[in-house]
């Protein structure tokens, strides 16, 4: 979706903020919003897309005004309540139905350190044709998805050489709506500051962007 | 844990504490999340996975140029051998600054970052400033960094729209020839593993 979240390019948001010996979490309630966000995803109930997505989907006056981890709370609300844990109603009265049923927990603080130094891995080991090779001359689709998409606008319709091969990954443009993994090919593809952003960038400079199959076009 | 509140209401609390605080005592009270769980997770991020993480991998590459080739050509194995890796580093790629070549790394479109290695991304590196900035004007975001980079030097941004998460490899800085290992460690800030720093020479 062409979000405010897809801001890369854009000007007049501001100076850069800069914080020395920045804390960790500057509150409490930034570190409860973090440790809630993670203990439930263990769920597996979402996958990391679609918490991505979540967050694009707060609308665009709201995702500037909020704090990263107000963000953080109101997109796990929403995804609580389309994935059925809790109910809408919960959320307001911050209590249990009296139907509510009792679970177990996604994950307990015995097993924290071994689901975070596992990860999950977004790369799949299967054999699918691999469509572009290094060196080669591409051109990002223009494409304008509603949905869940990581081809940023500013790389659109624009010209690159494919300078890595990462293998082959979950597609999120799929994965994020629950329509399939779609597994492709990811590359490191390399456009030049000026076929970005025109003749008064620096001749030197470079953007490096990890794209999937499906963003890219022979050139 | 949150005193009695007022039932009857439509909304979720506006003020943003409250809000999160609802949200724990509902999930806890309903079984979905264990508090000590919440609890280990944020020790783990306040005091267990941070830069020094990465900074004993610089540090490493540094001093011994097989650990640093291993690096360069297969980061998350590297990275694997001094006991970092999991979420947010499952997919690691290292970029080596030279006289020639500055990195810097940024997520325009959310806040991706090498957590395994460096922790948890500073606000700065999750702002829109930063993140619309990074890709159109780098050096002049290095310049606010204090890093005035001449003209001469190719400048690569990386911006991770996927699952792979990039650590710089920073120069080492000159009058560190017999610095041992941790002492090149203690030099290696998180912002030169980003990009927007270099390592400075010791005082």
């Amino acid at each position: 979706m062409n979000g405010v979240h897809d801001m890369g390019g854009m000007h007049g948001l501001g100076p850069i903020q800069y914080e020395k010996d920045e804390p960790v979490f500057h509150s409490r309630s930034d570190a409860l919003a973090f440790a809630l966000n993670m203990a439930t995803r263990a769920a597996r109930k979402w996958n990391i897309d679609a918490g991505r997505h979540e967050i694009e989907l707060i609308p665009a006056a709201d995702y500037l005004r909020l704090s990263y981890y107000e963000k953080w709370t109101a997109r796990l609300e929403k995804l609580l309540v389309k994935t059925g844990m809790v109910t809408q109603d919960e959320i307001v009265n911050g209590r249990p139905s009296p139907d509510s049923n009792k679970s177990t927990p996604a994950v307990t603080a015995d097993q924290v350190p071994r689901m975070l130094r596992t990860g999950a891995l977004a790369s799949r080991n299967i054999q699918i044709a691999q469509l572009f090779k290094i060196g080669q001359q591409v051109r990002a689709r223009n494409i304008n998805p509603t949905g869940h998409t990581r081809l940023p606008r500013y790389a659109r319709g624009k010209l690159g050489e494919i300078h890595l091969h990462h293998g082959v990954y979950v597609f999120p443009d799929t994965n994020a709506h629950f329509l399939g993994e779609k597994p492709q090919h990811v590359y490191s593809v390399r456009f030049t500051a000026r076929e970005l952003w025109g003749s008064e960038a620096s001749p030197r400079d470079a953007v490096y962007i990890d794209m999937w199959d499906d963003y890219l076009e022979p050139a | 844990m949150l005193a009695d509140h007022h039932h009857d209401h439509q909304a979720v609390p506006s003020d943003p504490t409250l809000r999160v605080k609802a949200l724990e005592s509902l999930l806890v009270e309903k079984g979905l999340v264990d508090p000590a769980a919440l609890d280990a997770l944020i020790d783990t991020y306040e005091h267990k996975v941070g830069p020094r993480n990465g900074a004993r991998v610089v540090a490493r590459a540094w001093i011994d140029p097989a650990y640093k080739q291993r690096l360069l050509s297969d980061a998350t194995a590297a990275i694997e051998e001094l006991g970092y890796g999991g979420a947010q580093g499952e997919h690691m790629l290292a970029l080596e600054n030279t006289p020639q070549v500055h990195n810097v790394v940024v997520c325009t479109l959310c806040s991706c970052y090498p957590w395994s290695v460096l922790g948890l991304p500073p606000a700065w590196y999750k702002s829109a400033p930063y993140r619309s900035r990074a890709v159109i004007d780098p050096r002049g975001v290095l310049r606010e960094f204090g890093l005035d980079l001449p003209e001469d030097v190719e400048v690569r941004v990386w911006d991770s729209t996927a699952e792979l998460r990039y650590l710089v490899l920073p120069e080492r800085p000159p009058g560190t020839e017999n610095f041992t290992e941790n002492q090149l460690a203690a030099l290696v800030t998180r912002n030169a593993m980003v990009g927007v720093a270099k390592v400075r020479p010791p005082a």
